[in-house]
Order: structure tokens, then sequence, then C-alpha cells
């Protein structure tokens, strides 16, 4: 009985600060609506993106790819208000604009090919290779865990091997190829091991999916043997907090019968 | 993080006229060699170390490894534990280090980490990686947090009243029983150190790691031969099955001839503060019969000096059942 009490009063105060939460997000998005979509412009101008999905995404404030340009733009905003002279230039081949570098003390060149492409960028030397993806070049599908090698979160491939973004200085991979989740499929066109992820669920909150595929992937070429016991020891360095686990076996699994088969 | 100045020398000679300007090549190094950053950039963004210059030895021409004409193995110092760990040589003749190496981080880790960044690893113990916390290797002079704290973890084995921390290397263990030979290039030319001489004990100057001075690179690591008819392996016993640091580990390379063990070579990770060689254990073993009371009195003489402290003697008994294990398994019929 005690038990039941406990967690229906628990349950009462989960319900209540969700709704708290949605009232604060609903005047957040009221109050932030004009002032986002000017925002959106202007990184527009700055970053060289694409006109079509930055519209799409100031139209439709509650759905998740504007509250990710919010957070974006917000994390920019206040980077350059924290960082002031240290924010750093970047040019890429495809950039409708190249923004002014501005000088950062020690700032090196580095020149990276993440994705298929060229990059040539001034930084700070104290950029991680996965605050360079995320901060810099917007590609935010590398995710930051806990920024020490501990988690996997933000698992890319550098020359065809997995490594630890976070863990890394961009200014050491100069003319390495990275490869990041943004590269290895498209949404209309998912890697086998994406389309198996998918297919057995392997994931909750997604925060280690991009992080534990780019690990699964890798694995596909490493010797790795035959059992589950040694595809869980080859994934050990991807942290699942909400325990996703067997089904990112399955998945894994699911990818190498098949390519076995095929 | 402190802000630094990051330099990529195209050759060896480069790199140590930079770091031989450094005042030390020890804890507080104001220039510091960086390879795969593992150990060195969680430390920097923990403002444990915070050199005012790093040197990239990443692209210097130490890369590789080769046999060596007399049937040993060279190992370049940048040469990434994942290859050194799959290299078929290694598999071959010397399991224990391919072992050791598979037992340690991750595989991303492992395709980061290099061997000599590997010989240099640092401690984890949480009072040298928290400023904010009294440690003598970090801040000589202010004190050891623990002793007489959080030392579950921590060493039982070449202890002082100044340090307890752990080497955390696996790869360590495995070179050190394997006898390897840590070759140095630096601003007075070039040295060969033995792996047993390379890492100093804390005593007073916990701060000390290695021998190393101002401007040493380590350019290559060198095997012996492997003995003929040896066994070798590495067993390591931790809280979890994977991606966590020893608490107790054994190293051994064993050459047994009519059930007597004829050469015996051990070194324990996990419990000291440096690679554990140890010759009480080999002397116990060596002309003796290869059964569980020999394995007992070496494990026992391995473990004779441990210094327990409040919260470790567990380790004290886990080592010694670590290391019998791992001789029953290297001499039991294959």
């Amino acid at each position: 009985m005690g038990i039941v009490l406990v967690a229906g009063r628990w349950r009462y105060e989960y319900l209540w600060k969700i709704f708290l939460r949605k009232i604060l997000f609903f005047l957040a998005n009221c109050f932030g609506g004009k002032e986002y979509k000017r925002m959106d412009s202007e990184s527009e101008r700055s970053t060289g993106r694409d006109q079509a999905s930055g519209d799409e995404a100031g139209q439709s404030f509650g759905s998740p790819e504007s509250r990710r340009q919010f957070l974006k733009q917000f994390t920019v905003t206040s980077a350059a208000m924290a960082l002031g002279p240290q924010l750093i230039s970047i040019s890429s081949a495809n950039a409708a604009e190249k923004t002014a570098p501005i000088s950062a003390e020690n700032a090196v060149d580095v020149h990276l090919k993440i994705n298929g492409k060229d990059y040539a960028l001034k930084l700070d030397p104290r950029t991680s290779l996965l605050d360079c993806l995320r901060e810099h070049l917007h590609l935010t599908g590398s995710k930051k865990g806990c920024d020490h090698g501990q988690c996997g979160a933000c698992t890319v491939h550098i020359n065809g091997r997995r490594q630890l973004s976070c863990l890394s200085f961009a200014a050491l991979h100069e003319g390495d190829e990275i490869t990041t989740i943004e590269g290895i499929g498209q949404p209309e066109k998912l890697h086998p091991m994406q389309a198996a992820f998918v297919k057995c669920d392997a994931y909750q909150c997604g925060y280690c999916t991009s992080g534990q595929i780019m690990s699964a992937v890798a694995l596909l070429k490493e010797p790795c043997g035959p059992d589950d016991a040694e595809v869980k020891e080859f994934m050990s360095g991807n942290i699942c907090r909400c325990g996703a686990y067997p089904n990112i076996v399955a998945a894994i699994q699911r990818v190498r019968q098949g390519a076995q088969a095929g | 993080m402190k802000t630094f100045q990051l330099t990529r020398p195209n050759n060896n000679a480069q790199a140590i006229a930079a770091a031989a300007k450094s005042k030390t090549a020890q804890q507080g190094a104001e220039i510091r060699f960086i390879a795969g950053g593992t150990t060195l950039i969680d430390l920097m963004k923990l403002n444990v170390e915070a050199p005012q210059s790093l040197v990239d030895v990443n692209r210097l021409p130490v890369d590789k490894i080769e046999a060596t004409p007399d049937g040993g193995l060279t190992i370049g110092a940048v040469v990434r534990n994942s290859d050194l760990a799959w290299h078929p040589l290694v598999r071959k003749n010397y399991a224990v280090l391919s072992e050791a190496i598979l037992s340690g981080a991750t595989v991303q880790i492992r395709n980061m980490a290099t061997t000599a960044g590997n010989l240099l690893q640092r401690t984890r113990c949480m009072y040298f990686r928290d400023t904010a916390m009294p440690c003598n290797k970090r801040e000589p002079g202010s004190g050891c947090g623990a002793i007489n704290g959080m030392n579950r973890g921590l060493a039982i084995l070449g202890t002082s009243e100044h340090c307890i921390a752990t080497n955390p290397s696996d790869m360590n263990v495995a070179m050190v029983a394997l006898e390897a030979t840590v070759h140095v290039r630096g601003a007075q030319g070039e040295r060969s150190i033995p792996i047993a001489d390379f890492h100093l004990l804390p005593g007073n100057t916990p701060q000390r790691e290695t021998v190393l001075e101002p401007g040493d690179l380590i350019t290559h690591v060198t095997l012996p031969p492997a003995a003929p008819g040896n066994r070798s392996l590495y067993l390591k016993l931790r809280d979890r099955a994977s991606y966590e640091f020893a608490l107790a580990s054994a190293a051994v390379v064993i050459t047994a001839a009519n059930e007597k063990i004829a050469r015996a070579r051990i070194a324990l990770g996990g419990v000291g503060t440096k690679p554990w060689r140890s010759t009480e254990a080999e002397a116990e073993l060596t002309d003796q019969p290869a059964n569980e009371a020999t394995f007992r009195k070496a494990a026992d003489a391995a473990l004779r000096g441990a210094k327990p402290q409040s919260q470790n003697a567990f380790k004290v008994e886990l080592a010694k059942r670590c290391l019998v294990h791992a001789l029953k398994l290297a001499t039991q019929p294959a």
C-alpha cells in the first residue's frame, strides 16, 4: 500500500512538472517567435545554410527542427558573447559567403575533409574535433555526452577507423578524412545499420544513437567474433543510459548476418 | 583549458628541439608532446595539465612495427594500440601484450592511443585528477588526499608516505613481463632504457614518474625474441567485465619443461605505483614443479611487501589469486 502511494505521488509530481514545462515552452515560443525568424535569416547569411529549410524551420516552432535551430542560434550567440574576439572563421567550398577571419590567440590553420567535403578553418588550438564539428560546422549529429572519452556519444570515423572526437583537437587532424553520422546515410537512403537500428528499436531517447551507429558501422570491418558477447565487448565504449543494449546488439547482428548471407 | 601554442614538426630533430626548451618533462611540463591525446587532453580539460606548448608527434616517422634481425620486435612510438594488439607477430609471439592491450579501454580509445603515450599514461587517482584536492604528484607538498581517503583502487606495492597512486596501464604490465627496452632520443643523443628502470617509484618526488628529461622523445620500444616454447597471458580482474581499470592483473611469461618451470617472468598491474615486476615470484617458480603449491608460494612472495590502505586490503588476496590463476592457465595442457 505504501509503495503504491509513493508511486502515485511521484507520478503526480512528475506530471505537474511536465505541465509546467509545456507552459514555459509555449511562452518561450510566443516571445521568441519574431526574434527567432530574424536571427535565422542572419544565420543563413553567415553560414550559407539552405534558404528553404531555414524558412520551413522558422514557420513551425513546435517541431524538433525549429527547436534545434533555436538552440543552435542561441548557442552561437551566447558563444560569440562569451568568446568575443576568439570567434573563429570558417570557409568551406560551398559557403555562400566567407566571414572575415577574426584573430584568436595561437590560432592555427587546419584543413579537414569531412564527409567528402573540404574545409579550410582557422581554429583556436583548444577546439576539440567534436566542438569543431558541432559548433563551427553545425554537424550536430555527433553528440557531446561526457566530453572526457568515457561515453562514446561523440564517435566518428577518422581515416576509416572509429575514434572519439571529444578527446582530440581538430588541429591534430590536418588532412585526415573524417566521417560523421551525417556522412554515412541520408533520411531517404539509410545506411543498413541505421535501418537496422530503426527496425530493432535500438534506442530510446536517441542521444547515444549516432555514436552507437558509428561504432557499429566500424565494427563490421573489425576482427569481432560472431557471438553476442564479442559484440558487447566491441561496443563497450558506447554507453546507453536508457539501456537499449539488447536491441543494439540485435541490430548489429542483423546487419552482420545479412552481410554474410548476401 | 588554458591556451597553448601548437607546433607540428615534420621530423624527430625538430620535435626534440621544440620540447628541449621545457624546464621539466614531468608533471607541470610547459611543453608536451601530443600523440593520441587520450590522457593529455583529458587532463588538460581538468586543468591538471596546462602546457603552454604542444608538439604534435603524430606525423613523425616512428609509426612502424618491424621484426628485428635477432627475432625480436621494434614498435614505433606512435603505433596505435589497436595496430599493436592485432599485429600477427604480436599475436603469435607476444600474446600477453596483445591480451593486455585488448583488455584496456575501448576500441575507439585503442584506435587513438599510442605505444609511447601508453608508457606515459597517468594515474586515475581521483585526488590527482581533481585540482580542488591535495595531491603531492600534481602539486608537490600539498599532501596526499588518498592516504586515509578514497583509496579502494589505489596501490599496495611501491607506495610511499607521499603517494599511493596506481599506474593504470595494462600494456606496461605486459611490456615489463616481456622485458621490453624503451628507446629515447633527446638533446644529448640516443639511449636505451630497460622498461623496469623507465618508471620511477614515488618516494619523496611523486611528481617524477619516469626518467625522461626535457626534449626526450620516445622513438620506439623493442621486445627481445620470444623465449622458445613459452606461453604467455594476461589476466585482468576488475569491477565490471569491460572498459574498466584493473583492481589486480597479472602478466605471465612461462617456459615449462618436464612439468617443471624452466623460466618465468611475472608482472602485476593495478596494485603497484609502477608496472610491477616481481623477481621474488620468478625465483619461487624457477625450477619448481608447475602446481598450485608452487604458484601460491610465488604469489605470497610477490605480495610480501604489500602495504594495504584503509579501503584496499582486499587487493592483497585478490592479486595473489589473480597470479595463481594466471599461472594455472599458462601451464595447463594446451
